[in-house]
């Protein structure tokens, strides 16, 4: 074994000290210090944490940190090393049941220990999964496929490309449905990326992941990956969708458009919301229901374009008031093909930027405007600073979100860099990026306080 | 093995408790005084039943950093609980649901535990790493309890003796629970979150009275620093228990001290008991490896039947299940607790693993009571192809549960030929005790990767030693020999003003008798005046202490004078040093001045100033200066006031 590996983790005093006993990690040892004596096993150590102590697990299960200058003799007795596995067993095969595929990009959905830097790093194993998860052979014959093992904000244009590939073949293979395990943060890029490069699939395409890590009692990956399996298998819904919970109990979950969903918490389980219109359904361990009815509709037949065109020089620019014009040079000067702005309002920005979008117009650089209060309308005709800005080449887009934006025009420009074209094909929807209406319970932000929402709150489970 | 049989509570000597190898270990749970919870930012100590909102939960079990799963989390998990928690918002924010990751430890609360881990000479932990233990009855919303030692390995003398401290833990507390009925358990969750330390003793205690003796002297400890939180629930005992030969058994949440003397003497017999159980079933030949046993489903033999609670669960399409036990019998009618028989713990398992919560919640052939007809027994008996040495059980309840109770009642059976299982029970009021759960491993702990390692530097310790109070047991030890009366020395060993009582006795020379009267005896009989004794902080009372050495005040005078500042608005400081009157200041004035008439002084200034300093220094802030300045302006001018 490496001497890395053997102190894995330590570093400094610390390392000396416990090489100076020949103490490796996951020794059995009693440990002698100026102020008494410690016994147990000594872990690794996060390689973010100080140089000044040994981490040493006690016989009741505690860890505790012994500092290193005071230690002054290390005995030991043996080893033992931990094997962190979930118990990996077969997925059992019903002929009777749908076949669906389970593609890992990464994420917390099943997720282990990581001693390096003392946080969880995804794990993804078929077999785990089943040993975790054994109700999700109630449901279908379950194959799973590792593609990556990435947390989501490393998530780019390869794993999208790769991953729109893999979902071709496993189509063309004519599974029942796929399921794709991702980290939650950039969950909604990936849908929308999905959402255009996979055209008129004839199955769900359902990405899952979790909000509260599988290495917890009261995760919220089980009961995600169980509805977005049966989803998968037996949902009449073929689209790219996001599968999350509805509230924060383990109650349902939600099926969002992979184009209009969005998250919108740092840490809720029910963090996952459709935007400006209402999710597709609602999703139980018992059965789907369908909350409106304009969905693409499951197909026997095998026909699916895939289209992996991804331009990376697009960016999207978040405006602040006092924004300087020099945000956009940059972009200009270095190379940038695409610009979505998320403008304040109905869509805009100060005058001082003019200048640079007009030096931006003139580099036949595509620009487009989303808004940054997510709900609602662009809308550059209520006032005449929007008309200049339009004078300057912005186009509005509509109700697109700006990371749905963002990743369209990534995925337009990678096909053509005819403005005229671009602008064609940007409000053109495909996979309902924009939409002609905003129903009027699509935008239902409850404030708390309020003497009726207080009253929803107490009649149903959060 | 010793044929020896547990006597009745009050006849039971230290002898008696010697021979069984009776030993006893405590994990005390109390709260601390702080302002806010351990992990968030909620304001702590505020409890209402009071509800805005209710979410739900599943628990599953995960695997321990030793990649190993926890038995009790497995029993739990089979349970199939569905967990509902109850919301109020002042008391709980979205850390308490598990919505959103732990904010810092609370500096304040840590505080605290490093103080009381010194007070126990534990060996304190140079760098905290905060663990979750797993808790999968739902007592948790995140099915884990953060956790961390701060202290190994203390002690604290008792009797002739020390009592060894294990570890000292500082932890948030859990859910309180409403209902446990079928699949469904309720908790509330106002007391979640609430920093407490986990006082952990080894077995040292070798009787029932010693158990709740040392569980006495360690709440007094604690006390001592005027740290903790009092009243109902904010201290709660574990009590460990074990005989010779047996298993360690941790009976939970004792709400009182003065119930764990018989409830530890029940478990100790009970554990006794169930060895003298486990020998009986080796003569019978029944053994780990020959035990026997089966079950079948048998709905169909009581459709006619009269007993009544399974006359209505078959009519609410519920199942029947009969189990046979094989050789055991009469064994079910072994005592195991006062008034308790061995039928009990099988009935607790049915009760707790296979929720089937209403009682009764099964029958068995070794009752003598009439609940099925012998006729209906032949049938079982019958049935499931039973002979005359054969206890059978019958159980009833939803399909999956009563097949998973007749399981458990052979598994229950079974252990009973190993002796006594490792479970912890709950502490019932008659003084004996129930099974609650599987005893926890050390399996079930998992580093907290929310939380870095918190370093705890010896400035920080150094700085909390300095203000410990007095070691508890030293003290009493000492007020004993200097002669302090018996009934105030329990009393004055936890009081705000142990250190004052050293320092006053030590460096002041006052008499110990007469200053514990005053720092511990007063305060009482004030209270019992409904006065607000509160007010008497160490401060006042170093300075009355300190009149009393100068003889500024009678000792016969304290008490009336006490009373008279708390039933008024006056500070002691005011009533002890009254200002001087109109009529004091200008005889002062007056007698100051004669005094210096035939001194010599450089000019008339200085002898106004020598005057002055003379009558500052005796009336020291009981005079306002510049009155009695004005006043002896004009004396010395004109002669008049």
């Amino acid at each position: 074994m490496s001497e890395a590996n053997l102190y894995k983790g330590y570093k400094g005093r610390a390392l000396e000290v416990l090489q100076k006993f020949q103490a490796a990690v996951w020794s059995d040892v009693r440990i002698t210090t100026t102020k008494g004596e410690y016994t147990g096993i000594i872990l690794p150590r996060s390689e973010t944490s100080d140089p000044l102590h040994v981490v040493l697990k006690l016989r009741s299960g505690y860890n505790i940190g012994i500092a290193v200058e005071f230690i002054t003799a290390v005995e030991i007795y043996g080893r033992k090393e931990a094997h962190y596995k979930i118990p990996e067993k077969e997925f059992p095969y019903d002929p009777k049941k749908p076949n669906v595929k389970l593609l890992g990009t990464g994420g917390t959905i099943a997720s282990r220990l990581d001693y390096r830097t003392g946080a969880v790093i995804p794990a993804f194993s078929p077999g785990e999964l089943y040993g975790s998860v054994p109700e999700l052979a109630d449901i279908c014959n379950l194959e799973t496929e590792k593609l990556y093992g990435v947390f989501s904000e490393n998530m780019g244009p390869e794993q999208y490309i790769g991953t729109a590939q893999a979902i071709g073949r496993e189509i063309a293979k004519g599974v029942a449905g796929i399921v794709i395990g991702h980290g939650t943060d950039t969950m909604h890029h990936t849908a929308a990326i999905l959402s255009f490069m996979i055209q008129n699939p004839p199955v769900p395409i359902v990405m899952v992941g979790s909000q509260r890590s599988s290495d917890r009692p009261s995760s919220d990956a089980a009961l995600n990956l169980m509805h977005s399996v049966k989803t998968a298998a037996e949902a009449d819904i073929a689209e790219v969708m996001v599968c999350m919970f509805g509230p924060t109990s383990d109650t349902y979950g939600l099926l969002h458009r992979g184009t209009r969903v969005r998250k919108m918490h740092s840490s809720y389980r029910s963090t996952f919301r459709t935007i400006g219109d209402i999710p597709i359904a609602m999703v139980s361990r018992e059965k789907i229901t369908p909350l409106r009815q304009d969905y693409k509709r499951r197909r026997a037949d095998r026909n699916v374009v895939i289209n992996t065109a991804f331009e990376e020089k697009v960016g999207i620019l978040y405006y602040y008031p006092n924004m300087k014009p020099d945000m956009i040079d940059s972009m200009i000067d270095n190379g940038y093909r695409g610009i979505v702005i998320a403008g304040t309002g109905l869509g805009h920005v100060n005058k001082p930027l003019y200048p640079a979008l007009k030096r931006a117009q003139d580099s036949k650089i595509a620009i487009y405007m989303t808004v940054q209060t997510l709900w609602g309308y662009v809308q550059m005709y209520v006032y005449d600073t929007g008309r200049d800005m339009m004078e300057l080449g912005v186009v509005p887009a509509a109700n697109m979100l700006p990371e749905v934006a963002y990743v369209k025009l990534a995925w337009v420009l990678g096909q053509t860099s005819d403005l005229d074209e671009v602008k064609r094909m940007m409000l053109t929807p495909i996979a309902g990026e924009i939409t002609e209406r905003e129903p009027s319970n699509g935008y239902l932000i409850f404030q708390g306080g309020i003497p009726e929402v207080e009253e929803f709150i107490s009649k149903y489970r959060k | 093995m010793d044929d020896f049989l547990f006597k009745p509570f009050e006849e039971m000597t230290p002898e008696d408790y010697a021979r069984v190898g009776f030993k006893s270990g405590l994990e005390i749970h109390q709260q601390l005084l702080t302002d806010k919870k351990l992990f968030c930012r909620c304001p702590a100590g505020r409890y209402s039943t009071k509800y805005d909102a209710e979410i739900l939960r599943h628990m599953r079990p995960t695997l321990s950093e030793l990649g190993e799963y926890d038995g009790t989390a497995l029993m739990e998990f089979k349970t199939k609980k569905e967990i509902i928690y109850r919301i109020n918002r002042e008391t709980v924010c979205t850390y308490e649901m598990d919505d959103t990751p732990p904010f810092m430890i609370d500096e304040k609360a840590l505080d605290i535990a490093l103080g009381i881990g010194m007070l126990y000479d534990c060996m304190m932990i140079d760098e905290l790493h905060i663990a979750r233990k797993q808790y999968l009855d739902g007592s948790i919303p995140t099915g884990f309890q953060r956790t961390t030692i701060v202290g190994v390995d203390g002690k604290v003398s008792y009797k002739d003796r020390f009592i060894r401290i294990v570890q000292l833990g500082l932890e948030e507390d859990a859910c309180r629970e409403v209902s446990d009925v079928g699949h469904r358990r309720t908790y509330l969750t106002d007391r979640l979150g609430m920093p407490l330390i986990e006082t952990v003793t080894a077995p040292d205690m070798k009787t029932p009275q010693e158990a709740a003796e040392v569980g006495q002297l360690l709440r007094r400890i604690v006390r001592s620093t005027g740290q903790v939180r009092t009243g109902i629930g904010a201290a709660r005992e574990d009590v460990n228990v074990s005989v010779t030969g047996g298993t360690r058994v941790e009976i939970k949440g004792v709400p009182r001290l003065p119930r764990i003397p018989l409830l530890t003497y029940n478990e100790g017999m009970r554990q006794w008991n169930l060895l003298r159980l486990r020998d009986e079933l080796a003569r019978k030949g029944i053994t780990t490896q020959t035990f026997s046993a089966c079950f079948e489903e048998i709905t169909r033999l009581f459709r006619k039947t009269l007993f009544m609670p399974l006359q209505s669960a078959i009519a609410g399409g519920m199942s029947v299940y009969g189990v046979r036990l094989n050789g055991f019998r009469d064994l079910l009618r072994w005592q195991t607790q006062t008034n308790t028989y061995f039928s009990q713990e099988i009935s607790d398992r049915v009760r707790v693993i296979a929720c089937l919560t209403t009682l009764p919640n099964m029958v068995h052939s070794d009752s003598l009571s009439e609940a099925l007809t012998s006729a209906e027994w032949q049938m079982v008996r019958k049935a499931l192809g039973s002979g005359p040495n054969d206890t059978l059980v019958v159980v009833w309840g939803p399909e999956a549960d009563a097949k998973l109770a007749a399981q458990e009642v052979i598994n229950r059976a079974k252990e009973a030929t190993i002796g006594i299982p490792s479970e912890t029970r709950q502490a019932l009021k008659d003084g004996t005790n129930g099974f609650e759960r599987i005893l926890p491993g050390p399996d079930r702990m998992y580093p907290d990767t929310d939380l870095p390692p918190k370093r705890v530097p010896v400035e920080r310790l150094d700085r909390l030693r300095a203000k410990l109070p007095p070691r508890v047991p030293e003290r009493e030890q000492w007020y004993k020999e200097i002669g302090i009366p018996a009934d105030l020395i329990q009393f004055l060993s936890v009081s705000p003003f142990a250190r004052l009582f050293e320092t006053s006795v030590k460096d002041d020379g006052l008499s110990p008798k007469f200053t514990s009267i005053v720092l511990a005896q007063y305060p009482k009989r004030l209270r019992k005046k409904n006065l607000p004794v509160e007010r008497l902080d160490e401060r006042t009372m170093a300075a009355v202490l300190g009149a009393v050495k100068e003889r500024k005040i009678f000792k016969e005078g304290l008490l009336p004078l006490f009373e008279q500042a708390l039933a008024s608005n006056k500070t002691i400081g005011e009533l002890l040093l009254p200002k001087a009157t109109e009529r004091e200041l200008g005889e002062s004035i007056v007698q100051t001045a004669e005094s210096l008439k035939n001194k010599k002084f450089s000019s008339e200034e200085s002898r106004k100033r020598r005057a002055m300093g003379l009558i500052m220094e005796k009336w020291r802030g009981r005079i306002d200066g510049t009155e009695a300045a004005l006043k002896l302006g004009r004396y010395l001018k004109d002669g008049t006031l």
